[in-house]
Protein backbone atom coordinates (compact mmCIF):
# COMPACT_ATOMS: atom_id res chain seq x y z
CA UNK A 1 0.00 0.00 0.00
CA UNK A 2 1.12 3.52 -0.73
CA UNK A 3 2.85 4.76 2.47
CA UNK A 4 0.81 7.97 2.48
CA UNK A 5 -2.48 6.08 2.32
CA UNK A 6 -1.19 3.76 4.98
CA UNK A 7 -0.38 6.71 7.22
CA UNK A 8 -3.89 8.11 6.76
CA UNK A 9 -5.48 4.77 7.50
CA UNK A 10 -3.42 4.40 10.62
CA UNK A 11 -4.08 7.92 11.90
CA UNK A 12 -7.75 7.30 11.26
CA UNK A 13 -7.74 4.46 13.76
CA UNK A 14 -8.31 5.66 17.35
CA UNK A 15 -6.11 3.05 19.13
CA UNK A 16 -3.20 3.75 16.77
CA UNK A 17 -3.63 7.49 17.14
CA UNK A 18 -3.88 7.15 20.91
CA UNK A 19 -0.58 5.32 21.13
CA UNK A 20 1.15 7.49 18.54
CA UNK A 21 0.05 10.72 20.27
CA UNK A 22 1.09 9.27 23.62
CA UNK A 23 4.60 8.73 22.31
CA UNK A 24 4.76 12.18 20.72
CA UNK A 25 3.48 14.22 23.68
CA UNK A 26 6.58 13.96 25.96
CA UNK A 27 8.78 15.18 23.08
CA UNK A 28 6.48 18.10 22.44
CA UNK A 29 6.53 19.05 26.11
CA UNK A 30 10.33 18.76 26.11
CA UNK A 31 10.53 21.01 23.06
CA UNK A 32 8.24 23.50 24.71
CA UNK A 33 10.27 23.63 27.93
CA UNK A 34 13.64 23.96 26.20
CA UNK A 35 12.49 26.59 23.70
CA UNK A 36 10.64 28.59 26.38
CA UNK A 37 13.72 28.55 28.60
CA UNK A 38 15.93 29.84 25.76
CA UNK A 39 13.27 32.30 24.57
CA UNK A 40 12.61 33.74 28.02
CA UNK A 41 16.33 33.94 28.82
CA UNK A 42 17.04 35.81 25.60
CA UNK A 43 13.90 37.92 25.80
CA UNK A 44 13.90 38.89 29.45
CA UNK A 45 17.63 39.02 30.23
CA UNK A 46 19.63 39.43 27.04
CA UNK A 47 17.50 41.52 24.70
CA UNK A 48 17.93 45.28 25.11
CA UNK A 49 15.02 47.46 26.26
CA UNK A 50 13.38 49.35 23.43
CA UNK A 51 14.55 52.95 22.99
CA UNK A 52 10.95 54.17 22.98
CA UNK A 53 8.95 51.52 24.82
CA UNK A 54 11.55 50.72 27.49
CA UNK A 55 11.25 47.49 29.40
CA UNK A 56 7.57 47.05 28.53
CA UNK A 57 8.61 45.85 25.08
CA UNK A 58 9.38 42.49 26.70
CA UNK A 59 5.65 41.77 26.89
CA UNK A 60 5.91 41.38 23.13
CA UNK A 61 7.75 38.08 23.55
CA UNK A 62 4.52 36.63 24.89
CA UNK A 63 2.04 38.80 23.03
CA UNK A 64 3.19 38.37 19.44
CA UNK A 65 3.60 34.56 19.53
CA UNK A 66 0.20 34.23 21.24
CA UNK A 67 -1.47 36.42 18.62
CA UNK A 68 0.16 34.49 15.77
CA UNK A 69 -0.83 31.19 17.28
CA UNK A 70 -4.42 32.29 17.95
CA UNK A 71 -4.87 32.87 14.23
CA UNK A 72 -2.93 29.78 13.20
CA UNK A 73 -5.06 27.55 15.42
CA UNK A 74 -8.24 28.88 13.86
CA UNK A 75 -6.80 28.05 10.45
CA UNK A 76 -5.87 24.58 11.72
CA UNK A 77 -9.42 24.09 12.96
CA UNK A 78 -10.76 24.96 9.54
CA UNK A 79 -8.34 22.55 7.84
CA UNK A 80 -8.98 19.62 10.20
CA UNK A 81 -12.68 20.50 10.17
CA UNK A 82 -12.74 20.36 6.39
CA UNK A 83 -11.04 16.96 6.39
CA UNK A 84 -13.48 15.80 9.08
CA UNK A 85 -16.51 16.88 7.05
CA UNK A 86 -15.33 15.60 3.69
CA UNK A 87 -13.73 12.28 4.63
CA UNK A 88 -15.57 11.75 7.91
CA UNK A 89 -12.41 10.92 9.82
CA UNK A 90 -13.27 10.85 13.49
CA UNK A 91 -9.76 11.76 14.66
CA UNK A 92 -10.06 14.99 12.68
CA UNK A 93 -13.38 15.81 14.33
CA UNK A 94 -11.73 15.30 17.70
CA UNK A 95 -8.72 17.40 16.71
CA UNK A 96 -10.95 20.21 15.45
CA UNK A 97 -12.90 20.50 18.65
CA UNK A 98 -9.82 19.98 20.83
CA UNK A 99 -8.12 22.92 19.12
CA UNK A 100 -10.87 25.38 20.01
CA UNK A 101 -10.21 25.86 23.77
CA UNK A 102 -6.44 26.15 23.18
CA UNK A 103 -7.02 28.73 20.47
CA UNK A 104 -9.44 30.67 22.65
CA UNK A 105 -6.90 30.63 25.49
CA UNK A 106 -4.17 32.05 23.26
CA UNK A 107 -6.57 34.70 21.99
CA UNK A 108 -7.25 35.74 25.57
CA UNK A 109 -3.50 35.76 26.33
CA UNK A 110 -2.91 37.96 23.28
CA UNK A 111 -5.70 40.34 24.34
CA UNK A 112 -4.59 40.56 27.98
CA UNK A 113 -0.87 40.98 27.26
CA UNK A 114 -1.74 43.48 24.54
CA UNK A 115 -3.81 45.55 26.90
CA UNK A 116 -1.12 45.42 29.62
CA UNK A 117 1.39 46.61 27.04
CA UNK A 118 -0.99 49.26 25.76
CA UNK A 119 -1.33 50.90 29.18
CA UNK A 120 2.27 52.22 29.41
CA UNK A 121 2.71 52.63 25.66
CA UNK A 122 -0.56 54.06 24.40
CA UNK A 123 -1.74 55.28 27.81
CA UNK A 124 -4.86 53.13 27.85
CA UNK A 125 -5.78 49.52 28.41
CA UNK A 126 -8.18 49.34 25.52
CA UNK A 127 -8.63 51.18 22.26
CA UNK A 128 -10.82 50.16 19.36
CA UNK A 129 -7.81 49.59 17.25
CA UNK A 130 -8.06 47.32 14.22
CA UNK A 131 -5.99 44.41 15.43
CA UNK A 132 -7.38 44.47 18.94
CA UNK A 133 -10.87 44.47 17.53
CA UNK A 134 -10.24 41.66 15.09
CA UNK A 135 -8.60 39.64 17.86
CA UNK A 136 -11.71 40.22 19.98
CA UNK A 137 -13.95 39.12 17.10
CA UNK A 138 -11.73 36.06 16.75
CA UNK A 139 -12.38 35.29 20.42
CA UNK A 140 -16.13 35.51 19.79
CA UNK A 141 -15.75 33.14 16.84
CA UNK A 142 -13.90 30.66 19.06
CA UNK A 143 -16.58 30.96 21.75
CA UNK A 144 -19.25 30.41 19.10
CA UNK A 145 -17.58 27.18 17.94
CA UNK A 146 -17.20 25.93 21.52
CA UNK A 147 -20.77 26.88 22.43
CA UNK A 148 -22.13 25.15 19.34
CA UNK A 149 -20.20 22.01 20.23
CA UNK A 150 -21.54 22.05 23.77
CA UNK A 151 -25.12 22.62 22.65
CA UNK A 152 -25.37 19.26 20.87
CA UNK A 153 -25.81 16.08 22.88
CA UNK A 154 -24.32 13.71 20.35
CA UNK A 155 -20.53 14.25 20.28
CA UNK A 156 -19.92 13.35 16.63
CA UNK A 157 -22.75 15.53 15.36
CA UNK A 158 -21.56 18.29 17.67
CA UNK A 159 -18.03 18.06 16.31
CA UNK A 160 -19.24 18.18 12.71
CA UNK A 161 -21.40 21.23 13.42
CA UNK A 162 -18.46 22.92 15.12
CA UNK A 163 -16.24 22.02 12.16
CA UNK A 164 -18.68 23.59 9.72
CA UNK A 165 -18.86 26.73 11.86
CA UNK A 166 -15.05 26.85 11.99
CA UNK A 167 -14.89 26.72 8.19
CA UNK A 168 -17.51 29.46 7.80
CA UNK A 169 -15.59 31.56 10.32
CA UNK A 170 -12.29 30.94 8.56
CA UNK A 171 -13.74 32.15 5.25
CA UNK A 172 -14.91 35.29 7.00
CA UNK A 173 -11.82 35.88 9.11
CA UNK A 174 -9.71 37.59 6.41
CA UNK A 175 -12.70 39.74 5.45
CA UNK A 176 -13.24 40.70 9.08
CA UNK A 177 -9.53 41.39 9.48
CA UNK A 178 -9.25 43.70 6.48
CA UNK A 179 -12.55 45.48 7.05
CA UNK A 180 -11.59 46.23 10.64
CA UNK A 181 -8.11 47.27 9.56
CA UNK A 182 -9.57 49.70 7.11
CA UNK A 183 -12.08 50.92 9.71
CA UNK A 184 -9.54 52.10 12.23
CA UNK A 185 -5.92 51.47 12.91
CA UNK A 186 -3.50 52.67 15.51
CA UNK A 187 -1.47 49.49 15.75
CA UNK A 188 2.06 49.49 14.50
CA UNK A 189 2.45 47.70 11.21
CA UNK A 190 3.75 44.17 11.04
CA UNK A 191 7.46 44.09 11.77
CA UNK A 192 7.93 40.63 10.34
CA UNK A 193 6.72 39.77 6.89
CA UNK A 194 7.57 37.44 4.07
CA UNK A 195 10.09 39.92 2.71
CA UNK A 196 12.14 40.07 5.89
CA UNK A 197 12.10 41.64 9.28
CA UNK A 198 12.57 45.17 10.57
CA UNK A 199 13.52 43.97 14.05
CA UNK A 200 17.09 43.83 15.29
CA UNK A 201 18.30 40.21 15.65
CA UNK A 202 18.74 40.59 19.44
CA UNK A 203 14.98 41.11 19.70
CA UNK A 204 13.99 38.86 16.81
CA UNK A 205 15.56 35.66 18.13
CA UNK A 206 13.71 35.52 21.45
CA UNK A 207 10.51 36.13 19.49
CA UNK A 208 11.27 33.25 17.13
CA UNK A 209 12.10 30.92 20.02
CA UNK A 210 8.92 31.85 21.87
CA UNK A 211 6.82 31.45 18.72
CA UNK A 212 8.09 27.89 18.27
CA UNK A 213 7.79 27.17 21.99
CA UNK A 214 4.11 28.14 21.87
CA UNK A 215 3.55 25.90 18.87
CA UNK A 216 5.06 22.97 20.73
CA UNK A 217 2.77 23.76 23.65
CA UNK A 218 -0.21 23.79 21.30
CA UNK A 219 0.80 20.44 19.86
CA UNK A 220 1.23 18.84 23.27
CA UNK A 221 -1.98 20.29 24.67
CA UNK A 222 -3.97 19.44 21.54
CA UNK A 223 -2.86 15.83 21.48
CA UNK A 224 -3.50 15.38 25.21
CA UNK A 225 -7.01 16.76 24.80
CA UNK A 226 -7.65 14.63 21.73
CA UNK A 227 -6.51 11.51 23.60
CA UNK A 228 -8.86 12.23 26.48
CA UNK A 229 -11.78 12.91 24.14
CA UNK A 230 -11.13 9.65 22.31
CA UNK A 231 -11.06 7.72 25.58
CA UNK A 232 -14.33 9.33 26.65
CA UNK A 233 -16.02 8.67 23.29
CA UNK A 234 -14.82 5.08 23.06
CA UNK A 235 -15.12 4.16 26.71
CA UNK A 236 -17.24 1.13 25.86
CA UNK A 237 -15.03 -0.12 23.05
CA UNK A 238 -12.65 -3.00 23.44
CA UNK A 239 -9.39 -1.14 22.91
CA UNK A 240 -10.19 1.21 25.78
CA UNK A 241 -11.27 -1.65 28.02
CA UNK A 242 -8.02 -3.46 27.25
CA UNK A 243 -6.07 -0.28 27.83
CA UNK A 244 -7.69 0.37 31.17
CA UNK A 245 -7.57 -3.19 32.39
CA UNK A 246 -4.10 -4.09 31.46
CA UNK A 247 -0.60 -3.76 30.41
CA UNK A 248 -0.86 -1.92 27.13
CA UNK A 249 0.42 1.60 27.25
CA UNK B 1 -38.95 9.00 -11.65
CA UNK B 2 -38.82 12.30 -13.47
CA UNK B 3 -37.86 15.30 -11.43
CA UNK B 4 -39.55 18.66 -11.87
CA UNK B 5 -37.23 21.31 -13.30
CA UNK B 6 -35.14 23.30 -10.85
CA UNK B 7 -37.00 26.53 -11.56
CA UNK B 8 -40.37 24.82 -10.99
CA UNK B 9 -39.21 23.50 -7.64
CA UNK B 10 -37.72 26.85 -6.70
CA UNK B 11 -40.89 28.77 -7.52
CA UNK B 12 -43.12 26.21 -5.81
CA UNK B 13 -41.07 26.55 -2.63
CA UNK B 14 -41.16 30.31 -2.86
CA UNK B 15 -44.94 30.29 -3.33
CA UNK B 16 -45.36 27.97 -0.37
CA UNK B 17 -43.16 30.16 1.85
CA UNK B 18 -45.15 33.26 0.92
CA UNK B 19 -48.41 31.55 1.67
CA UNK B 20 -47.10 30.45 5.05
CA UNK B 21 -45.78 33.93 5.73
CA UNK B 22 -49.10 35.49 4.76
CA UNK B 23 -50.96 33.22 7.15
CA UNK B 24 -48.59 34.16 9.96
CA UNK B 25 -48.67 37.90 9.36
CA UNK B 26 -48.62 38.83 13.03
CA UNK B 27 -45.48 36.81 13.64
CA UNK B 28 -43.71 38.58 10.79
CA UNK B 29 -44.55 41.98 12.17
CA UNK B 30 -42.76 41.30 15.45
CA UNK B 31 -39.19 41.83 14.18
CA UNK B 32 -40.28 45.04 12.45
CA UNK B 33 -41.92 46.42 15.56
CA UNK B 34 -38.79 45.35 17.41
CA UNK B 35 -36.73 47.36 14.91
CA UNK B 36 -38.83 50.47 15.53
CA UNK B 37 -38.66 50.04 19.30
CA UNK B 38 -34.87 49.59 19.34
CA UNK B 39 -34.34 52.72 17.26
CA UNK B 40 -36.74 54.63 19.55
CA UNK B 41 -34.68 53.63 22.58
CA UNK B 42 -31.56 55.42 21.31
CA UNK B 43 -32.82 59.02 21.48
CA UNK B 44 -34.24 58.17 24.91
CA UNK B 45 -30.91 56.71 26.02
CA UNK B 46 -28.39 59.17 24.61
CA UNK B 47 -30.53 62.32 24.60
CA UNK B 48 -32.48 63.98 21.81
CA UNK B 49 -29.70 66.30 20.60
CA UNK B 50 -30.14 66.40 16.78
CA UNK B 51 -26.39 66.65 16.08
CA UNK B 52 -25.60 63.63 18.23
CA UNK B 53 -28.44 61.59 16.72
CA UNK B 54 -27.33 62.49 13.20
CA UNK B 55 -23.81 61.36 14.02
CA UNK B 56 -24.82 57.95 15.37
CA UNK B 57 -27.78 57.42 12.99
CA UNK B 58 -26.10 55.07 10.45
CA UNK B 59 -24.75 52.82 13.17
CA UNK B 60 -27.98 52.75 15.17
CA UNK B 61 -30.17 51.94 12.17
CA UNK B 62 -27.81 49.24 10.93
CA UNK B 63 -27.41 47.63 14.35
CA UNK B 64 -31.19 47.65 14.78
CA UNK B 65 -31.48 45.96 11.38
CA UNK B 66 -28.97 43.29 12.45
CA UNK B 67 -30.88 42.63 15.67
CA UNK B 68 -34.25 42.46 13.91
CA UNK B 69 -32.86 40.05 11.30
CA UNK B 70 -31.36 37.73 13.88
CA UNK B 71 -34.67 37.75 15.73
CA UNK B 72 -36.46 36.50 12.65
CA UNK B 73 -33.74 33.99 11.71
CA UNK B 74 -34.52 31.56 14.50
CA UNK B 75 -37.82 30.65 12.87
CA UNK B 76 -36.24 30.33 9.41
CA UNK B 77 -36.08 26.51 9.41
CA UNK B 78 -37.59 25.69 12.79
CA UNK B 79 -41.22 24.96 11.95
CA UNK B 80 -40.19 23.01 8.85
CA UNK B 81 -37.81 21.03 11.02
CA UNK B 82 -40.35 20.34 13.72
CA UNK B 83 -43.18 19.12 11.47
CA UNK B 84 -40.89 17.02 9.28
CA UNK B 85 -41.21 19.14 6.13
CA UNK B 86 -37.48 19.65 6.05
CA UNK B 87 -36.83 15.90 5.92
CA UNK B 88 -39.24 15.57 3.01
CA UNK B 89 -37.45 18.41 1.22
CA UNK B 90 -34.11 16.63 1.66
CA UNK B 91 -35.67 13.41 0.38
CA UNK B 92 -37.31 15.15 -2.58
CA UNK B 93 -34.17 14.72 -4.67
CA UNK B 94 -33.90 18.39 -5.47
CA UNK B 95 -30.52 19.94 -4.60
CA UNK B 96 -30.65 21.01 -0.99
CA UNK B 97 -28.70 24.20 -1.74
CA UNK B 98 -31.53 25.26 -4.07
CA UNK B 99 -34.12 24.56 -1.40
CA UNK B 100 -32.06 26.56 1.08
CA UNK B 101 -31.74 29.41 -1.42
CA UNK B 102 -35.52 29.52 -1.95
CA UNK B 103 -36.01 29.70 1.80
CA UNK B 104 -33.41 32.47 2.08
CA UNK B 105 -34.98 34.49 -0.74
CA UNK B 106 -38.38 34.17 0.91
CA UNK B 107 -36.89 35.22 4.24
CA UNK B 108 -35.30 38.28 2.69
CA UNK B 109 -38.54 39.28 0.99
CA UNK B 110 -40.58 39.11 4.19
CA UNK B 111 -37.92 40.19 6.71
CA UNK B 112 -35.27 42.18 4.81
CA UNK B 113 -37.33 44.14 2.35
CA UNK B 114 -39.62 45.68 5.02
CA UNK B 115 -36.52 46.99 6.82
CA UNK B 116 -35.52 48.81 3.63
CA UNK B 117 -39.05 50.21 3.29
CA UNK B 118 -39.00 51.39 6.90
CA UNK B 119 -35.53 52.92 6.69
CA UNK B 120 -36.62 56.41 5.50
CA UNK B 121 -38.80 56.66 8.61
CA UNK B 122 -35.91 55.53 10.80
CA UNK B 123 -33.61 58.04 9.10
CA UNK B 124 -36.15 60.76 9.84
CA UNK B 125 -36.38 59.77 13.51
CA UNK B 126 -32.61 59.67 13.86
CA UNK B 127 -32.24 63.01 12.10
CA UNK B 128 -29.98 61.55 9.41
CA UNK B 129 -29.04 64.34 6.97
CA UNK B 130 -30.73 64.10 3.58
CA UNK B 131 -27.50 63.30 1.78
CA UNK B 132 -27.24 60.08 3.76
CA UNK B 133 -30.75 58.74 3.16
CA UNK B 134 -30.36 57.39 -0.41
CA UNK B 135 -27.07 55.74 0.54
CA UNK B 136 -28.65 54.23 3.66
CA UNK B 137 -31.37 52.73 1.47
CA UNK B 138 -28.83 51.49 -1.06
CA UNK B 139 -26.62 49.97 1.63
CA UNK B 140 -29.63 48.21 3.17
CA UNK B 141 -30.79 47.05 -0.26
CA UNK B 142 -27.53 45.24 -0.96
CA UNK B 143 -26.67 44.50 2.68
CA UNK B 144 -29.83 42.85 4.01
CA UNK B 145 -29.53 39.90 1.56
CA UNK B 146 -26.11 39.26 3.14
CA UNK B 147 -27.78 39.22 6.55
CA UNK B 148 -30.28 36.60 5.37
CA UNK B 149 -27.65 34.53 3.56
CA UNK B 150 -25.10 34.35 6.37
CA UNK B 151 -27.82 34.09 8.97
CA UNK B 152 -29.30 31.05 7.24
CA UNK B 153 -26.07 29.13 7.94
CA UNK B 154 -26.46 29.89 11.64
CA UNK B 155 -30.16 29.10 11.53
CA UNK B 156 -29.49 25.73 9.89
CA UNK B 157 -26.75 24.87 12.38
CA UNK B 158 -28.95 25.58 15.40
CA UNK B 159 -32.29 24.30 14.09
CA UNK B 160 -32.16 20.98 15.93
CA UNK B 161 -31.23 22.59 19.25
CA UNK B 162 -33.86 23.43 21.83
CA UNK B 163 -32.45 26.80 22.75
CA UNK B 164 -30.96 27.68 19.42
CA UNK B 165 -31.94 31.35 19.37
CA UNK B 166 -29.32 32.67 21.77
CA UNK B 167 -26.60 30.58 20.23
CA UNK B 168 -27.61 31.77 16.79
CA UNK B 169 -26.89 35.39 17.68
CA UNK B 170 -23.49 34.42 19.11
CA UNK B 171 -22.66 32.58 15.90
CA UNK B 172 -23.72 35.16 13.34
CA UNK B 173 -22.95 38.56 14.90
CA UNK B 174 -19.16 38.20 14.52
CA UNK B 175 -19.73 37.31 10.87
CA UNK B 176 -21.74 40.50 10.36
CA UNK B 177 -18.86 42.75 11.47
CA UNK B 178 -17.47 43.57 7.99
CA UNK B 179 -20.93 44.37 6.65
CA UNK B 180 -21.69 46.70 9.56
CA UNK B 181 -18.38 48.51 9.14
CA UNK B 182 -18.73 48.96 5.39
CA UNK B 183 -22.39 49.97 5.44
CA UNK B 184 -22.12 52.53 8.23
CA UNK B 185 -18.97 54.00 6.75
CA UNK B 186 -20.68 54.37 3.36
CA UNK B 187 -23.56 56.30 4.94
CA UNK B 188 -21.24 58.46 7.05
CA UNK B 189 -19.10 59.19 3.99
CA UNK B 190 -22.18 60.27 2.04
CA UNK B 191 -23.23 62.57 4.88
CA UNK B 192 -19.79 64.23 4.88
CA UNK B 193 -19.88 64.56 1.10
CA UNK B 194 -17.16 62.00 0.49
CA UNK B 195 -17.23 59.27 -2.16
CA UNK B 196 -18.97 56.11 -0.94
CA UNK B 197 -19.02 53.88 -4.02
CA UNK B 198 -16.03 51.88 -2.81
CA UNK B 199 -17.83 50.71 0.33
CA UNK B 200 -21.02 49.91 -1.58
CA UNK B 201 -18.98 48.03 -4.16
CA UNK B 202 -17.38 45.93 -1.45
CA UNK B 203 -20.77 45.14 0.08
CA UNK B 204 -22.01 44.12 -3.34
CA UNK B 205 -18.98 41.88 -3.80
CA UNK B 206 -19.69 40.38 -0.38
CA UNK B 207 -23.30 39.81 -1.35
CA UNK B 208 -22.31 37.96 -4.52
CA UNK B 209 -19.79 35.86 -2.60
CA UNK B 210 -22.40 35.07 0.07
CA UNK B 211 -24.99 34.30 -2.60
CA UNK B 212 -22.72 31.72 -4.21
CA UNK B 213 -21.32 30.13 -1.04
CA UNK B 214 -23.93 30.47 1.72
CA UNK B 215 -26.62 28.19 0.16
CA UNK B 216 -24.11 25.33 0.06
CA UNK B 217 -22.97 25.91 3.63
CA UNK B 218 -26.62 26.11 4.69
CA UNK B 219 -27.38 22.86 2.87
CA UNK B 220 -24.44 21.14 4.59
CA UNK B 221 -25.64 22.45 7.96
CA UNK B 222 -29.21 21.28 7.30
CA UNK B 223 -28.00 17.80 6.38
CA UNK B 224 -25.96 17.74 9.55
CA UNK B 225 -28.92 18.84 11.67
CA UNK B 226 -31.09 16.11 10.20
CA UNK B 227 -28.52 13.33 10.55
Amino acid sequence: MNPIYLFFHKTGSPPWFYRFAGKLIPWLWAGFVVLTAIGLYLGLLRAPPDYQQGESVRIMYLHVPAAWLSMMIYGMMAVTGFIALVWRIRIMEVLTISSAPVGAAFTIIALVTGSLWGRPTWGTYWVWDARLTSELVLLFLYIGVIALYNAYDEPRKAARAAALMAIVGAVNLPIIHYSVMWWNTLHQGSSIGTSGSSIHPSMLWPLVFMAFAFKFYYGANLLSRARLKLLAQDHRKRWVQELLSGKEK
Amino acid sequence: MSQPALSTAFLALLRRDFLLAYRRRAELLQPLVFLLVVVTLFPLGVGPSPQLLAKIAPGVIWIAALLATVLSLDSLFRSDYEDGTLEQMVLSGQPLALIALARIVAHWLVAGLPIILLSPLLALWMNLPDAGVPVLIKSLAIGTPVLSLIGAIGGALTVSLKRGGQLLSLLVFPLYVPLLILATSAVSAAVSGLPYNGQLGLILAGMIAALTLAPFATAAALKLSLS
